[in-house]
């Protein structure tokens, strides 16, 4: 941080700048002050600590958003593990169709405890469902637009150009069906790709789209995790940073999970404005697959860093239960939100 | 404005109650002028109401307003524009940080979240987290500053809008205790009392000079004052982006520069009747002039010790001690030809010299640019009215005014030994 330009901007909390002090001679008054002080029995200097609150606010764990989100809002604990597998029919020739009903909807989100967000959602949340499937299904999504302005539902995967939800601008009121093969295997996602692109994304119209593969993954306790960002001013940066939207609220509210269970965490991104995201176990490594298009690992490791739009998905195992937080190793984007908390109960014993 | 309609407005009301007691009473007596006396009061009455009757209609209007609400093209789809304005950061104790904010815009603000240095952290506001049009709050955060450091307040409203501001350098705070008390009176006594006892020392050589010199040094503290006016408005100016825009600083600055003289000059006619002004009574106004100025100036010097920004050195004492000694120089230079008591002269100094003092209190204690907007532009209005007795009395007998070839070198000369004593002071 460039000290110097923070000093000169910061003066103007004094009221008058030190070029205006000095002119009219206040500065001078500081020595006499200190000698003052001396006379006075005490230096002023005395008093100033070298550090404020050395091992206070840290150690109490009052870093962090204040307070709590309504109850009757968006459920994020609920929602990591919420999957929306859709309406399931066969089709004659034996393929597996999943039907699905998804509205565009302009609401407020509550995205920090207090702090409202006017955004642009899928069926009334940010992330919208999560729609899961698997390789091969055959996908119809009927898309109603019942918000403000243009959208189009746009999914990452393989598909015929018409249903790629980019040039079939879905005016308001207007609906859109979008009929696709669930390919390739793996997590994606799907957003909005009206234009101005960067509002659609950031204003919340984005969800996670998984597709497993015809052989399945092995048990595991699976987790949703779309890292976001608000931009609640419109400034072009993000206030709020978080994992499935609500500002810190799995450090509020710590993820159970039982020592020794495999653990499996979809991570996507879909934070705007800025590069990258990333994501960091304590106390654990796990194994990456990138994108999950792959069931062999990518990598064994602690920290992923996903580009916009990136995803992997992870797989883990606590050896030793406790708390353990798990946040971006960006540490302004942690202590802005995107901060949580891995409770592991022990094991029971059977 | 005639005086006579002036006491209509406050008669009005008890006239107008005694009246009716007479009227309800009118068998008991009846003096023989009660007609005559009825007719004057009812005049009055009539006349009050004539200037009543807008009013009434105002307030009939606004009642209305209120029930029924604004008129519907008046209201807009967009949120409303919040507003709140930082009247101080405190570091009251390690691990404390203190953010005394104030809602200066046209709707209330709720305070939902509270970030400093870019990490959003746990707080208390007092006494509501709903700010409503000219309220304020204190919100306490318990936050690990660092002695020394830059520091960043951002405040998020519930509506997603942030308000952010920056301190320079955090360290503690002043606390209203015996040592602080004491330092602060001695920074007082030294920046404006000791510097101005010293000019006063001036007075026996004015005495000794011509009436030719002594208008010479009248001119010089025109300059002098003239130059102190300036700094005190741009001061004032310079710290009108940092108030509440509903406190309306350049409608303080009016009211301060232009209501101070006029107040001075009423209060100095009323004091002395019709009789021309004296030269103690001119001395008398511009130590009032000067000690209001310094009032303003140990503002600045007590919030600028309270946040760390005043750095040390000799150089800059002896600058000071050279810059604000020919204040004392201004307030005997009327007084060349008089011979004031000890007691007066020391009051004067009194005058100009202790309202440094209570500046640095005000402002190493509980700074707020509202308040030092107002008391610099009092200060500037005070030097005004100064300046124009000043300029007023030299132009009269026969003496040649500010616009005598020496009298304006006198003047140019005020003005450059401000400025040359300021380059030691900045040095």
């Amino acid at each position: 941080m460039g000290d110097k330009q923070d000093k000169k901007r910061g003066q103007a909390h004094a009221g008058i700048s030190r070029r205006d002090l000095l002119r009219s001679g206040v500065a001078g008054a500081v020595g006499l002050a200190a000698a003052a002080g001396a006379l006075a029995g005490s230096k002023p200097g005395d008093a100033e600590p070298k550090l404020g609150g050395a091992g206070g606010a840290h150690a109490q764990g009052l870093a962090g958003a204040n307070g709590d989100v309504s109850p009757d809002g968006f459920d994020a604990t609920k929602f990591l593990k919420t999957f929306d597998y859709g309406r399931v029919s066969t089709l004659p020739d034996g393929q597996i169709q999943r039907e699905y009903e998804i509205t565009a909807v302009d609401r407020e989100i509550e995205v920090a405890p207090g702090v409202y967000f006017a955004a642009w959602t899928y069926n009334g949340t940010v992330p919208g469902p999560t729609i899961r499937c698997t390789e091969g299904d055959r996908l119809k999504v009927n898309f109603t637009n019942g918000g403000s302005h243009p959208h189009t539902i746009h999914f990452h995967g393989v598909h015929a150009a018409e249903m790629d939800g980019v040039f079939e601008i879905v005016g308001p009121g207007e609906t859109f069906v979008y009929e696709f093969d669930a390919t390739p295997m793996g997590f994606h996602l799907y957003h909005c790709h009206a234009i101005p692109l960067k509002r659609h994304v950031h204003k919340g119209l984005y969800g996670a789209f998984i597709v497993d593969p015809k052989e399945g993954r092995p048990e595991a306790n699976e987790l949703l995790m779309l890292m976001n960002g608000f931009d609640t001013n419109f400034d072009g940066a993000n206030e709020v940073y978080a994992v499935n939207t609500v500002a810190h609220h799995y450090q509020r509210h710590p993820i159970e999970i039982e020592q020794g269970e495999l653990v499996r965490v979809y991570l996507g991104n879909m934070t705007e404005f800025d590069l990258l995201n990333s994501f960091h176990l304590h106390g654990n490594f796990f194994r990456l697959y990138r994108t999950g298009t792959d069931l062999e690992r990518y990598e064994w490791t602690d920290t992923v860093m996903l580009c916009q739009g990136e995803r992997a998905v992870l797989e883990f195992t606590y050896d030793y239960p406790g708390k353990y937080m798990f946040h971006a190793h960006q540490s302004e984007f942690a202590e802005l939100g995107w901060m949580g908390i891995f409770d592991v109960k022990p094991r029971t014993l059977v | 404005m005639n005086p006579h309609d002036h006491e209509d407005d406050d008669g009005a009301e008890a006239s107008s109650a005694s009246i009716t007691y007479a009227s309800d009473a009118p068998p008991a007596g009846g003096a023989p002028s009660d007609g005559a006396a009825r007719s004057a009061l009812q005049g009055r009455m009539a006349l009050a109401a004539k200037g009543l009757f807008p009013l009434l209609l105002l307030a009939g209007l606004l009642a209305v307003f209120v029930r029924v609400g604004p008129i519907g093209v008046f209201r807009a789809a967009f949120p409303p524009i919040e507003e709140l304005t930082f009247e101080r950061i405190a570091f009251p104790e390690p691990g404390l940080v203190r953010v005394h904010l104030v809602n200066g815009g046209p709707e209330p603000v709720t305070v939902a979240q509270v970030i400093v240095d870019v990490a959003y952290w746990e707080h208390t506001v007092v006494p509501d987290r709903e700010v409503g049009r000219l309220d304020d709050i204190v919100i306490d955060i318990p936050y690990p500053w660092v002695d020394g450091d830059p520091l960043i307040v951002t405040i998020v409203s519930s509506t997603g809008v942030t308000f952010t501001q920056e301190v320079a350098v955090a360290t503690q705070s002043p606390q209203v205790n015996r040592s602080y008390v004491l330092t602060f009176a001695l920074l007082g006594v030294y920046v404006g009392v000791i510097p101005v006892f010293l000019g006063l020392l001036w007075l026996p050589f004015l005495a000794d000079v011509s009436q030719r010199w002594i208008d010479f040094f009248l001119s010089f503290t025109v300059g002098l004052l003239l130059f102190l006016g300036v700094d005190a408005l741009e001061g004032a100016f310079a710290l009108t982006g940092q108030v509440a825009s509903a406190f309306q600083g350049v409608g303080l600055i009016v009211l301060g520069v232009v209501g101070t003289p006029l107040v001075i000059h009423a209060v100095g006619r009323v004091a002395r009747g019709d009789s021309a002004i004296t030269p103690l009574g001119i001395s008398i106004l511009i130590a009032i002039g000067i000690g209001l100025h310094n009032l303003g100036e140990g503002l600045a010097i007590g919030s600028s010790y309270a946040v760390g920004e005043v750095a040390l050195g000799t150089s800059l004492v002896f600058g000071f001690l050279l810059h604000n000694t020919t204040e004392g120089l201004g307030i005997v230079a009327p007084l060349a030809r008089s011979r004031p008591s000890y007691a007066m002269l020391a009051a004067l100094g009194l005058i100009a010299g202790v309202p440094t003092i209570f500046g640095t209190w005000i402002g190493g204690f509980s700074y707020s640019p509202t308040a030092s907007v107002l008391f610099l532009a009092i200060g500037a209005g005070a030097i005004v009215q100064v300046i124009l007795v000043l300029g007023r009395s030299m132009g009269s007998h026969g003496r040649e005014g500010l616009r005598g070839p020496l009298n304006a070198a006198g003047l140019v000369a005020g003005l450059i030994v401000m400025y040359a004593t300021g380059l030691f002071v900045a040095a």
